[in-house]
């Protein structure tokens, strides 16, 4: 049984967010993205679930990492300068290791920017926004159909990996409506995160004898425990010892980097063959696909890769791209974030990738992408 | 006044504890595990939680749900944790710095929802943990490592700033009145709704060092000595005034619970247009 619903792309989040099994919103106002706020202060308590509208960012991201303490699934959205203030607790909930999920339904910046236009700014935000060192899942979905897929996925990752999961969105996706046919939840996989086998007094919150995302308990079930932004051993409590710090960094990176084949969500097409590939995200991805097209009956062999998880980017996959590809294309709706991570991505090879940006609140059209593939491929 | 089951309520294999020697922290620490033993409260259902300074470590010793959050911004992992699961007893220490400057804004509107928090802020009017900078409660003309000159900054009034801004318990209490801040602490506690408890406690190392009050007892002293009775205070002469802060309770209403609310005003609501 399923029903189809033309929704926004910020009315698909908050559905997607409900069928993952949220409970606990809490966040501030802000353009473009208001609007799941809304829906989730509607739909949460009428689910089970309870809304706060907080008094700033920071509190919306402090409230949502407490409820979750508690077992909550909790989600919180923002946009560009809401997406800044957020990072101190981002930061906070990545150390602490608590699930959480983070909308960013990006804008122009920097600064306020421009509030209702689209805008791929916050790329490198959601990579380095907060201060020290850590790994951090990133989605970016190019369609309504998939900010409600990926609502859901960015749910169970935060629970399976305890950490926080950012979902970017450009605005134009947020504010667009798309057919999307929902299924009863059944349908859909939902992961919950690991309690605890053990009994509360041999109870470690950081205990990773069995792998290295450690079993969560939530307050108020007879575990009585520490948490703290501090550095900490695998009791919870604060530990400035050199050999504990540096297991809690690399371990802190390693428990996503190295599970990354398990959610390297992608799109790939007509790459096979392809001697120039577009790596393309978000809105220009779409933009992209028809430039695919429209290339390939000028007899340009154009390919089209979709990097649904910028975070962590999958650098092997890039690599496995250039031993046949040699031209590589990075369109985007900022200065050129992310074609900076695929340069890196292709240190050594033998390669050209070139850039399109654009970051003035106009989408990038094919007919745009077309133009700079005939220039480069010399068309 | 001494009760030797507060051991009960503490990781006593985590003492001694950080704070300084003469520090007052330690005292206000004891008098809240007193009230809490006195009240009863059963420890798995307590979340104790923290910001950042001197008193962020207060959770750290405590054998309940703890939490160390961020600077200024433990009311808001409060409020998520006491939205969420109501049953829990949440018990939110702050420092002045915390509460105050950085974390103003949370605090004002913690008191404004009346959300069932205990906010208990460790007034000790200096920012002790980085090395003694004046904060908002720094008394005017107070040596700092910020004001070197004298301090020339206003001050808070925690109790007016609290019972403006709508908690419906607000006290103030002191590191030399135990046996006082004891009973204000238990009250507090016990309160349904947000309780402010501004307690005024000594810096011998940061405040005290820089202010002719080196020695512990001479801090101590000074409270002792700036302290006074709402009753006392209500005849004293605006000159007498000067300086002086009364002590006890100056709120105690029956007002509606914020989450109690949500749950009557909003999902009753909702459910019923499901």
């Amino acid at each position: 049984m399923s029903k189809l619903e033309l929704l926004s792309g910020n009315e698909a989040i908050a559905k997607g967010a409900i069928v993952a099994g949220c409970n606990f919103y809490s966040g501030y106002p802000i353009t473009p993205s208001s609007e799941i706020a809304e829906e989730m202060a509607r739909l949460l308590p009428m689910n089970g679930g309870k809304f706060i509208q907080m008094e700033d960012e920071i509190a919306g991201m402090g409230a949502a990492i407490g409820a979750s303490l508690t077992g909550a699934k909790a989600l919180t959205a923002t946009s560009g300068p809401g997406f800044s203030l957020k990072q101190e607790h981002i930061g906070f909930a990545i150390m602490t290791e608590i699930p959480v999920v983070i909308i960013n339904v990006m804008r122009g910046g920097p600064s306020t920017g421009m509030p209702t236009y689209p805008a791929q700014s916050d790329v490198m935000q959601a990579k380095w926004g907060t201060h020290g060192d850590h790994s951090i899942i990133v989605l970016c979905p190019s369609s309504v159909v998939e900010s409600f897929e990926y609502t859901i996925k960015a749910f169970n990752l935060a629970e399976q990996y305890r950490t926080p999961v950012i979902v970017l969105i450009d605005e134009v996706i947020a504010h667009m409506s798309e057919k999307v046919e929902i299924f009863s939840n059944s349908h859909y996989r939902i992961k919950n995160r690991i309690k605890p086998s053990v009994r509360p007094e041999k109870y470690n919150p950081y205990n990773v004898a069995f792998g290295s995302v450690p079993p969560l308990a939530p307050y108020g079930e007879g575990y009585r425990f520490h948490i703290t932004g501090l550095t900490h051993d695998e009791t919870g409590f604060p530990s400035m010892k050199a050999r504990i710090v540096q297991d809690l960094q690399e371990r802190l990176i390693e428990k996503i980097e190295s599970k990354l084949k398990y959610f390297s969500f992608y799109e790939k097409y007509m790459t096979d063959d392809a001697e120039i590939i577009i790596i393309a995200y978000g809105s220009v991805a779409r933009s992209a696909m028809k430039a695919v097209k429209d290339a390939r009956k000028v007899g340009i062999k154009a390919g089209l890769y979709n990097p649904i998880t910028l975070w962590p980017f999958n650098n092997k996959r890039m690599r496995r791209f250039a031993k046949k590809c040699k031209h590589f294309l990075v369109p985007e709706m900022n200065m050129g974030q992310m074609c900076h991570e695929v340069r890196s991505s292709l240190y050594g090879k033998n390669v050209n990738v070139y850039h399109l940006n654009k970051a003035n609140g106009e989408l990038i059209s094919p007919s745009e992408i077309l133009t700079k593939l005939k220039g480069v491929m010399h068309v | 006044m001494y009760n030797e089951n507060i051991f009960d309520y503490m990781r006593t294999e985590k003492l001694p504890h950080i704070w300084c020697p003469g520090c007052g922290h330690g005292i206000i620490t004891a008098s809240i595990v007193r009230a809490i033993s006195n009240l009863k409260l059963d420890k798995n259902n307590i979340a104790f939680v923290s910001g950042i300074g001197c008193s962020g470590r207060t959770p750290g010793y405590l054998d309940f749900n703890t939490l160390h959050t961020t600077h200024g911004r433990s009311l808001t992992f409060s409020t998520g944790i006491k939205m969420a699961k109501p049953k829990l007893k949440v018990i939110n220490v702050l420092g002045d710095g915390d509460a105050l400057a950085i974390g103003g804004n949370h605090f004002i509107h913690a008191c404004r929802r009346n959300i069932d928090i205990t906010a208990i802020i460790y007034n000790n009017s200096i920012y002790g943990m980085t090395g003694g900078q004046f904060s908002p409660t720094t008394p005017d003309g107070f040596i700092a490592s910020t004001t070197p000159y004298g301090n020339c900054d206003p001050s808070f009034d925690v109790v007016k700033l609290a019972s403006a801004a709508g908690a419906s318990f607000v006290a103030r209490g002191d590191a030399f009145h135990v046996l006082q801040l004891d009973k204000i602490l238990q009250k507090a506690i016990d309160h349904k709704g947000f309780s402010v408890v501004d307690v005024l406690t000594t810096c011998p190392t940061q405040l005290g060092r820089r202010n002719k009050m080196k020695k512990p007892w001479e801090n101590l002293d000074y409270i002792a000595n700036q302290t006074v009775s709402i009753k006392k205070y209500e005849t004293m002469s605006e000159n007498e005034k000067q300086g002086k802060f009364p002590i006890g309770i100056f709120i105690e209403e029956k007002r509606d619970e914020y989450v109690e609310t949500y749950t009557k005003r909003v999902i009753n609501k909702a459910k019923g247009r499901k």
